[in-house]
């Protein structure tokens, strides 16, 4: 199976961490990407530089910003190769953002 | 047969037609020829075979090798094969936390308790299109995100079990409120649990929960009235059913069974005592209630200490408590202010009790109870 994680990042600010935790959060990172069957993404700016379109009745609407709540966006994303969605799971769960109060979406990609 | 089905296609939706199949086959052939001498196995069997066809004809489902790998089956001649066991994956599959919480109580219902859709869909009080529709989506879910058909490994297994009690432990409950249909399918996937896993406490700590509770069932409804348990006629409770719970303790007890289940049976079996061990069971209460966090133990807890004799020291503990929606926080501590001769506030306490009362049979209860203060 192939996922998708989408990672949220969530409203901890990164001078409120701890020393340790700084020096852990790159490191953590860089296990994640590393971990066989995972392809990693490319970091986001920050959802502050968004900007959301959409159409209504042939009418192209753009606004600032991104589609959900600042807080909630879209920060990163990587695909992983899995047996099942234990292991997405469990992948996931490693994923910094994850336990900084943001979260990580696992979506299964359809098959081509 | 669904269970062996579903293991063997590794997929809901195909083992549901395949089975439909065989039993299609099996009313046709039946009583032209005689059933077969393992009816289960011969319907396995068949309803293999006739998905192994189905997948020749679709040939685009190209995941589906591990079956075509497999040598043709002869469908008459394997009567007698020995079928494995695949309820236990199952169980796992349909309690999966990727699930929703409803979702994964229907699963569990359709698929191990052989409850039809309609049946759950009565059950929970829903149409049953919303009922069909869910389960459709939860089969998908299944199958599209990769929820795996497989017990956990040993570092996931105590989370998943926990999950899997739950379930059996809710579809308890909606039944012991009265739809006891449902309490019966809960005791049978306890006893299946346990046959399954027979080396994990908490699975016997439930399956006794559940024995002990239910045994009192007769005696719990007096013409749609709640019997409160001191006042409940012990010669309608089923005794053998206690007796096979308390053996389903002492198995987990064995076992060293400590956890949240292990206590409530505990709890379960001591009220099933005559007289109660009011003193213990406040203290496994407390335990139960310093594990769980829940007021709503605490309060049975404040209940034993007044059974125990000190009615003060419940009092105290109930109006600690922040329970203010909850009728059985007020019916309580109406009882408890009427044992002190504090008859105006117990008033007050039952009024309050009977405004947020959902039950009809605890609504007379409530207000039997109101009308003996006058």
């Amino acid at each position: 199976m192939k996922y998708m994680l989408l990672i949220h990042h969530g409203e901890t600010q990164w001078e409120q961490l701890s020393e340790e935790e700084q020096k852990r959060i790159p490191a953590d990172y860089q296990a994640v990407s590393s971990t066989p069957g995972v392809t990693p993404g490319t970091w986001m700016e920050p959802p502050e530089l968004a900007t959301t379109v959409r159409v209504d009745g042939g009418k192209t609407l753009t606004t600032d910003g991104p589609f959900v709540a600042v807080k909630e966006a879209l920060g990163g994303y990587l695909f992983y190769e899995a047996d099942d969605l234990d292991a997405a799971i469990e992948l996931a769960s490693r994923i910094p953002a994850a336990r900084l109060g943001g979260a990580v979406e696992v979506r299964p990609l359809k098959e081509s | 047969m669904l269970a062996s089905l579903i293991g063997f296609l590794g997929d809901f939706e195909l083992a549901e037609e395949a089975a439909q199949d065989a039993f299609a086959i099996a009313a046709e052939r039946w009583p032209r020829e005689g059933a077969p001498s393992n009816p289960r196995a011969w319907l396995v069997t068949t309803g293999r075979n006739r998905a192994i066809d189905r997948i020749r004809r679709e040939r685009t489902l190209t995941e589906k090798t591990r079956l075509l790998e497999l040598p043709e089956a002869m469908e008459d001649a394997m009567d007698e094969t020995p079928i494995p066991d695949e309820r236990l994956e199952l169980v796992f599959t349909c309690c999966h936390p990727a699930l929703e919480l409803d979702t994964q109580v229907a699963l569990t219902l359709r698929t191990l308790g052989g409850l039809d859709s309609d049946e759950i869909a009565r059950a929970f009080l829903v149409s049953e299109q919303t009922m069909a529709k869910r389960l459709v989506r939860a089969r998908q879910k299944i199958k599209r995100a990769g929820i795996p058909f497989r017990v956990p490994p040993a570092h996931l297994l105590p989370d998943r079990l926990d999950a899997v009690l739950a379930v059996v432990y809710l579809i308890f409950n909606e039944g012991y409120g009265g739809r006891s249909h449902l309490a019966d399918e809960a005791i049978r996937l306890g006893h299946a649990l346990a046959e399954l896993m027979p080396d994990e406490p908490e699975v016997h700590a439930l399956l006794a929960l559940m024995l002990i509770t239910d045994a009192r069932r007769e005696a719990r409804f007096d013409d749609g009235v709640i019997v409160l348990l001191r006042d409940q006629d012990r010669s309608l409770w089923n005794l053998d059913q206690i007796a096979t719970g308390r053996a389903a303790l002492d198995r987990a007890l064995a076992l060293g069974g400590r956890g949240i289940y292990a206590l409530h049976a505990a709890i379960a079996s001591l009220h099933a005592e005559d007289p109660q061990d009011w003193p213990q069971l406040a203290a496994l209460y407390a335990e139960l209630a310093r594990r769980t966090g829940s007021p709503v133990v605490r309060l049975n807890e404040a209940a034993a200490i007044a059974e125990a004799g000190d009615v003060a020291a419940a009092l105290v503990l109930v109006e600690s408590l922040e329970l203010e929606q909850y009728h059985y926080h007020h019916s309580t501590r109406a009882e408890l202010l009427r044992r002190v001769d504090r008859v105006d506030e117990a008033r007050a306490a039952y009024g309050r009790a009977l405004e947020l009362v959902h039950s009809d049979a605890e609504r007379c209860f409530l207000q039997q109870r109101l009308a003996e203060l006058a």
